[in-house]
């Protein structure tokens, strides 16, 4: 190389390129230890050399890093194994988007036909379910479920007295929070604070169990025993929501109305008696009744995101973080919705 | 080697595969018959696991048939298809044992749902089968508590549990040493010749390959189709062998003569 210090990556790869370079000629001096970078650098420079059809000569170099060059061009690349990425224009990537959503709806109601013949077949008494896997399933997402359900919904009707009661004390109709309470936590609150619950505990475990199962080919497993992975692993998930999240529901509800009557009590100082007079007169039974409507509704939700996701789940460990995800955001959006539209034929239906 | 009088198991013609419109594999045809120990070889990617699936009942073929016996496979009904994979048992790749049962559970699933046994008697067969499998005394433990090697074996085990007529093997020596893999291979032979089941193997290990394999098909990921058919070890000898199966078979040796000493 001489005297002088060597010049830079970037100017003697540029030098290549001028037309006054005849050939390519590699050695080295003084050359230390050595690693890979040694080593891009050579193969940008032969790249180079070779775009330009220029004779290289490399049988300077010191043995080892001959035999890596050589080798680094020994596989060509191969032909259209490069992936190019070209970025749709910006209405095109909108249009499919909007394309996919038909498909996603469809393999969406697929799902819900294959969980409906499923659980035709239980109804039959010919489906591959076993009560073990039921009863399991149960004791998770309901047991398990009490202590959280319990804080969280307590809590909610303490805040729900707090509002309510700063309004109401300015017409001295403190009174009324036991109904305000009462009437919001049965209707619809202790449903969607269970489903919220729910949807962020069971419908991301069903989604990350199944998507693992999927992962590690136990699924395919499944169905090459000609055992129907929808009877065995969604139809007891369903069940046990579709069961459970009512049952959690009516102890959400008394969790709730206990936290109103605890800010009754204790800060806006009513009678224990009162308060709990007020409630019962003040909240028809029908509301329960509602709450479970809505409640089983949502059950069903959470248990059909989640494993659907699971289901539709790739085969790679990121894919099971994305149908996590996906099943929670869906069970949650899926909840609202339902909420607005059973409110709506409540209110059509005046009731 | 070769069975006196071949009865044909699994016939496929002209099966095309593909994903979409990416075709995998185009024309492929070959005869598995009864007692085969029957190889699918070709290098990574070219579709071997593929092939298996649409074997299993997983994956339906673009084009083409699949016969078991008198049973068009897929031209039929889903019903037929699980009546007739009922007949046969699977090892996947990683074993895909169910995580959440023993071994014991695993083994014993399949016997729960489609016989009439007793628990203490499919407890007896679960253990009968793991036995077979060198895994005597391990009915209580879970899949996460075994190594890779238990865990195949124990998917082998799980694959025999309702005595089915064929084997389907995804690389069943993938991921194990050589001592096991000799062992898988042995078992694999002492069942053919014992319980006279078929064998359809997906494997790329050629000491394997070449110890229990008596038919086999080759597939080329260059040209998307078949390179070869018939028994492995004749290849090697055949100097009519297509180049790319011969590399296949030699380990990339340019020239015949490294392994089987032509």
């Amino acid at each position: 190389m001489g005297d002088s210090s060597p010049p830079d990556a970037e100017t003697a790869l540029a030098g290549i390129d001028d037309a006054n370079v005849r050939e390519l000629r590699l050695e080295t001096a003084e050359l230390g230890t050595w690693d890979t970078s040694l080593l891009v650098f050579l193969v940008q420079a032969v790249k180079r050399a070779r775009a330009r059809s220029l004779p290289v000569h490399d049988d300077r170099l010191p043995d080892g890093v001959r035999r890596l060059l050589q080798l680094a061009f020994a596989v060509p690349p191969k032909e259209g194994s490069q992936r190019t990425h070209t970025r749709l224009p910006f209405f095109a990537s909108v249009g499919t988007i909007a394309l996919s959503v038909p498909k996603s709806i469809r393999s969406c109601l697929e799902f819900i036909g294959e969980v409906t013949l499923s659980t035709g077949r239980l109804l039959a008494g010919r489906a591959d379910i076993r009560g073990r896997d039921v009863f399991g399933a149960m004791q998770e997402c309901g047991v398990q479920a009490l202590p959280i359900v319990a804080l969280t919904s307590m809590l909610f009707g303490l805040i729900l007295a707090f509002v309510g009661a700063v309004q109401l004390t300015q017409f001295g109709a403190q009174i009324y929070v036991a109904g305000l309470v009462g009437i919001g936590m049965l209707r619809v609150m202790g449903a969607i604070m269970v489903g919220v619950v729910m949807a962020g505990r069971m419908g991301a475990s069903y989604a990350a169990l199944i998507g693992t199962m999927q992962v590690n080919e136990e699924v395919d497993a499944l169905s090459t025993f000609g055992l129907s992975p929808i009877d065995f692993l969604v139809l007891p998930r369903v069940l046990a929501l579709t069961v459970m999240v009512p049952l959690l529901t009516l102890y959400a509800d008394f969790m709730g109305v206990l936290g109103g009557f605890l800010v009754g009590v204790f800060m806006l100082g009513l009678h224990p008696l009162e308060y709990w007079n007020a409630t019962i007169q003040m909240v028809p039974f029908k509301h329960v009744v509602i709450g479970l409507v809505y409640s089983t509704v949502f059950g069903m939700i959470i248990a059909l995101s989640g494993c659907y996701q699971g289901m539709h789940c790739g085969r790679s460990a990121a894919a099971v973080g994305t149908a996590t995800t996906a099943a929670v955001v869906n069970a949650i959006v899926g909840i609202i919705v339902a909420t607005a539209i059973i409110t709506i034929i409540c209110n059509i239906l005046n009731i | 080697m070769s069975t006196p009088s071949p009865s044909p198991c699994i016939e496929v013609s002209d099966l095309t595969i593909a994903y979409g419109s990416f075709v995998l594999m185009h024309d492929v045809a070959f005869t598995i018959n009864r007692g085969d120990v029957f190889i699918i070889m070709g290098g990574s990617g070219c579709g071997k696991s593929t092939l298996l699936r649409v074997l299993m009942g997983l994956k339906s073929p673009a084009a083409g048939k699949v016969r078991y016996g008198d049973v068009d496979f897929w031209g039929g009904a889903e019903e037929q298809r699980q009546a007739t994979m009922r007949r046969a048992g699977v090892l996947f790749q990683g074993g895909a044992l169910w995580s959440s049962m023993t071994l014991a559970e695993n083994v014993g699933l399949p016997l729960q749902q489609y016989t009439r046994l007793s628990p203490e008697e499919i407890r007896e067969q679960a253990s009968l089968k793991l036995a077979l499998a060198g895994l005597a005394g391990f009915e209580e433990y879970y899949p996460s508590e075994i190594s890779g090697g238990m865990r195949k074996r124990a998917g082998l085990a799980r694959a025999l549990a309702l005595d089915p007529e064929i084997l389907f093997l995804d690389e069943p020596s993938a991921g194990l040493d050589p001592v096991s893999a000799r062992l898988l291979d042995d078992l694999i032979l002492e069942l053919r010749d014992t319980l006279d089941k078929t064998f359809v193997v997906v494997t790329h290990d050629l000491a394997s390959l070449f110890a229990i394999g008596n038919n086999s098909v080759f597939l080329d990921a260059a040209t998307r189709t078949m390179g070869a058919r018939g028994n492995p070890t004749e290849l090697l000898h055949n100097p009519d062998t297509n180049p790319t199966v011969l590399r296949f078979l030699t380990r990339g040796g340019s020239d015949e003569g490294k392994e089987g000493g032509v």
